[in-house]
């Protein structure tokens, strides 16, 4: 307990500071719109604890921060999520009315608890057209903000989302979005480029086109391939739309290590 | 029925004191916590969340109806006159095949003497792997279907991984259990559910009664008021290990023959192009035969029938 006073507006100021170390500890996360739908991706050692999910048909999740309480949200979303579409219909379920479940959950708790909840979450939703999708990003304190186009999140935020907004255009192929999304998520501090190997990276997609269920991951075979066709030194001349090359070439270090406060390898 | 399915206790997930985290709805007081889930059975939450949700329950009811102190009889079939008239009535057939399970389902629903609906789907997916039909009540049916539908999406978002094939047969046993209250007053639905087990690497067939279930089924099975045509015809049709294809025709003759002998099951409506439902669950998956797919196969059983009203005639010797 708190020892002696203190002014609430000075327990809110620690209250937010200690949320935003929490969250600058981890790694960061990715979302961004792809022609066909939304791309999301994340540095993960762990193969099976995920930091990105499936909500509903046409929804993702997907978090940064202290694994137990993303989790709990992620279900809890998931529960919101079905019983809504379960009383009215499916297609009543959005990803704005998610976000401001959240919103409300997480304000109340970073108000109420002792200890806020160190967590960034981003609720996406894709839609039938490039302009029906959205992204929202809700933070510890319960504010929601609408992110077009892209989103970086938790860990270095600025840096890699400035690396992002570099590389990023409206309408990329997904192998276009997938190698800025990577060199975004890659590029340390001093402009170096360390290499994020297939085997910590969590990816996922929510695919416009898939019937019922959008939500897919993407692993193993396919995730290899993405890399390797995403590289700008692997580009095909079908590869139109401009991308910046990384300031140097990949040094083959080792993969950064792993990930403070998320999930345990 | 005094468990907690019926809402007329808390269950052992029911939503308790409001703790960190959790929601209070202040306009009815009590907290409406999706945090710190204990189960992953969308089910469970529903009926510790809002009971009334839960089929054969109506709003506001938290209490299910006053169940008779004495031993159960079974209510007068289809209950009052008024409810009697609910649609029902059906003929659903199931049989294994090569690698996989075809399960298939008439169009009509009947309200006493009258055809209440021609295009009844009876016939639905429950996941990716698995299917489910019913016969009874319609809208009861409905209703179970579409919460074992979300149920089973639930766990597998919840878990990362899908139930297995004897885990979702029995949570849809405990969703038929839960309707007994109903299916007292004449509401009663019985579904029969197939899936593919991807561990084996079969088709299998689970059927149910108004209290629960399941039974495995073996080969074939048929439910609702024609299943006793169409089981025979299919005692004379069914052929182990038989390719899906005639798997599928073997059904579309069974419900041929169950709609031939009992009135509240519909035979295929070339005029308004009204054929069967029919789903196969193989290892790539659940699929419904398309429209033009069923018809192909209700038009070749008609086109023969034209020449053997009684359809296709089974040797008197078993072949030696």
């Amino acid at each position: 307990m708190p020892f002696g006073y203190v002014s609430p507006a000075q327990a809110m100021r620690d209250k937010a500071e200690y949320a935003r170390q929490g969250i600058a500890r981890g790694r960061s996360c990715v979302t961004l719109e792809y022609d066909g739908g939304i791309l999301l991706m994340a540095p993960n050692p762990s193969s099976a604890l995920h930091k990105i999910s499936e909500i509903y048909d046409r929804i993702a999740f997907a978090a940064v921060g202290r694994y137990p309480e993303y989790e709990n949200l992620r279900k809890a979303g998931i529960t919101y999520a079905d019983i809504t579409g379960y009383q009215f219909d499916r297609h009543d379920v959005t990803a704005r009315s998610l976000a401001n479940y959240y919103a409300q959950n997480l304000g109340t708790i970073f108000t109420e608890n002792l200890k806020p909840f160190e967590v960034e979450i981003v609720v996406a939703e894709v839609g039938d057209r490039p302009d029906g999708d959205q992204i929202y990003r809700i933070s510890f304190d319960g504010s929601v903000t609408d992110e077009p186009g892209f989103v970086a999140f938790g860990g270095q935020a600025d840096q890699v989302s400035a690396a992002l907004k570099e590389r990023y255009s409206a309408d990329m192929s997904l192998t276009d979005a997938f190698g800025a999304a990577l060199a975004a998520l890659s590029t340390s501090g001093n402009g170096e480029r360390n290499e994020i190997a297939a085997n910590q990276l969590e990816v996922a997609i929510l695919d416009r086109t898939r019937d019922h269920r959008a939500f897919r991951r993407i692993r193993a075979a396919r995730l290899e391939e993405l890399i390797r066709d995403s590289r700008p030194d692997s580009k095909t001349d079908q590869n139109t739309s401009p991308e910046t090359p990384p300031s140097d070439a990949s040094s083959g270090s080792a993969p950064v290590g792993d990930d403070g406060p998320s999930p345990p390898a | 029925m005094g468990s907690y399915f019926d809402g007329s206790q808390p269950g052992p997930f029911a939503g308790g004191q409001a703790g960190p985290g959790q929601m209070r709805d202040w306009a009815s007081g009590w907290p409406v916590s999706f945090m710190d889930r204990q189960t992953s059975s969308f089910a469970d939450f529903v009926a510790s969340y809002s009971p009334d949700l839960l089929p054969g329950r109506g709003p506001g009811a938290s209490v299910a109806p006053a169940a008779p102190a004495a031993p159960v009889t079974p209510a007068p079939a289809g209950g009052g006159p008024a409810l009697r008239d609910l649609p029902h009535a059906t003929t659903i057939v199931a049989a294994t095949c090569h690698q996989g399970v075809v399960l298939a389902g008439d169009r009509r629903a009947t309200a006493g003497s009258m055809i209440a609906k021609r295009d009844v789907e009876k016939v639905f997916r429950s996941d990716e792997f698995s299917a489910i039909a019913y016969s009874g009540t319609g809208s009861a049916g409905i209703e179970v279907v579409r919460l074992f539908q979300v149920e089973l999406e639930h766990y597998e978002k919840m878990e990362g991984r899908p139930l297995s094939l004897e885990g979702k047969a029995n949570r849809l046993a405990w969703m038929v259990r839960g309707n007994l209250a109903a299916a007292m007053q004449g509401f009663v639905v019985v579904p029969l559910f197939v899936g593919y087990d991807e561990e084996i690497g079969q088709g299998r067939i689970f059927s149910y009664d108004p209290l629960g279930g399941p039974y495995d089924e073996q080969r074939f099975h048929s439910i609702g008021s024609g299943s006793v045509f169409a089981r025979g015809a299919l005692k004379k049709l069914y052929a182990d290990d038989m390719p899906v294809r005639d798997a599928v025709l073997a059904c579309v003759q069974a419900l041929y023959d169950a709609a031939d002998d009992d009135s509240a099951t519909g035979g295929p409506d070339l005029t308004r192009r009204i054929f069967p439902v029919v789903a196969t669950v193989t290892a790539d998956g659940f699929s419904k035969l398309s429209e033009s797919e069923s018809a192909q196969y209700a038009e070749q059983v008609v086109q023969e029938r034209l020449s053997s009203p009684d359809g296709p005639a089974a040797p008197l010797h078993a072949a030696s």
